[in-house]
């Protein structure tokens, strides 16, 4: 018959009629499967991400077909690519203009560190300018390591308590990059 | 018309700039003249206006640094002159004190993104440019990165450091 597969419940009481568990399990088992990503996609890693997004690897089947070009409906910031130090400050601005709570993923060995471009006008790795969540090494990765650094997001997602991002030390990290 | 022979070439600036042109040789055929910050508009002017050279294009306009000479930046000019297909090549060379130079907008208005790019990368200021500012760099970048005194690398950049590898 079908082979679909739907996710399994979170751990919780269950009985005739009813089903109980944590509000923090259920939010994030929705969000996780409902990820709205932004690609911010500067050079190769972004090509990369086409062939992930097409249907031989298929990234919908993880609940993140609907890509969002507008940083401001975005779960989800995918940097790939080599950010300049003229582009520092737009990448920035995105990420500012996406509401809480937001992920980002650097894809590539240019946005995680710069890559080979070791020079005066390249950012030597986007968290230079916006903290990362999840960095996907490879020049470019393949689509399998983006789907790889994609699940490590939405295993983020799933265990991330409700009230984190009202945590001193969330607060403390924006503060470092000069945010709020 | 064809091409203009580099002797030819090298004789009429030679007879209407006496001394104030040097001969720097023709790599490739190309004929590369050297002047000085004061003639280079004269030159320049001479080399676009006059009826049998015609250079009414500015193939490009660029620097080299230079740091074992006495005069370390060297402003390269890459004229073109379509009706007779020659090209020829001016450089000036100007001291780290003094990088001041007429700028070529006033011949050119082409010469205006290559005088602000040289400007970014090499620190040449153009007088009299409309709009001398940084084209390619962040607005905030101290050094002009092209000159040899300043590293290629990034020095935020810590993977490379020695201790890495255990040296």
């Amino acid at each position: 018959m079908s082979d679909i597969q739907i996710v399994e419940a979170p751990a919780g009481v269950e009985g005739s009629g009813f089903f109980a568990t944590k509000l923090d399990q259920a939010v994030g088992l929705a969000r996780s499967h409902s990820l709205w990503p932004l690609p911010f996609a500067t050079s190769c890693c972004g090509i990369e991400f086409m062939a992930t997004m097409g249907s031989h690897y298929d990234l919908s089947r993880f609940g993140a077909e609907r890509l969002s070009f507008s940083p401001r409906q975005a779960d989800l910031l995918m940097v790939m690519g080599t950010i300049s130090k003229k582009m520092g400050p737009v990448l920035r601005q995105v990420y500012l203009q996406m509401a809480e709570p937001r992920w980002v993923m650097a894809v590539g060995a240019c946005a995680s560190s710069g890559g080979i471009f070791d020079t005066y006008s390249v950012l030597q790795g986007i968290d230079e300018v916006i903290p990362v969540d999840v960095y996907v090494p490879g020049c470019p990765p393949r689509p399998e390591a983006i789907i790889d650094g994609f699940m490590a997001i939405q295993k983020l997602v799933q265990t991330e308590t409700l009230r984190r991002r009202e945590e001193p030390k969330y607060q403390a990290l924006l503060a470092s990059y000069g945010i709020q | 018309m064809g091409k203009i022979a580099n002797e030819d070439l090298l004789q009429k600036l030679n007879d209407k700039f006496a001394g104030q042109v040097t001969h720097l040789g023709a790599d490739y055929g190309l004929l590369t003249i050297e002047t000085t910050k004061e003639s280079i508009t004269d030159v320049l002017t001479f080399l676009k206006t006059d009826d049998a050279l015609k250079f009414i294009f500015l193939t490009d306009l660029t620097a080299v640094h230079y740091p074992e000479l006495e005069k370390p930046i060297g402003v390269v000019y890459h004229l073109h002159s379509l009706t007779t297909n020659t090209r020829i090549r001016v450089k000036v060379f100007l001291t780290l004190e003094d990088t001041h130079i007429p700028t070529a907008t006033t011949l050119w208005e082409g010469a205006n993104w290559m005088e602000r790019e040289t400007y970014d990368f090499f620190g040449v200021i153009f007088d009299g440019h409309p709009d001398l500012r940084r084209i390619l760099n962040v607005d905030d970048m101290t050094v002009f990165p092209m000159r040899k005194e300043f590293p290629l690398e990034d020095p935020n950049r810590i993977d490379k450091k020695d201790y890495f590898f255990g040296r």
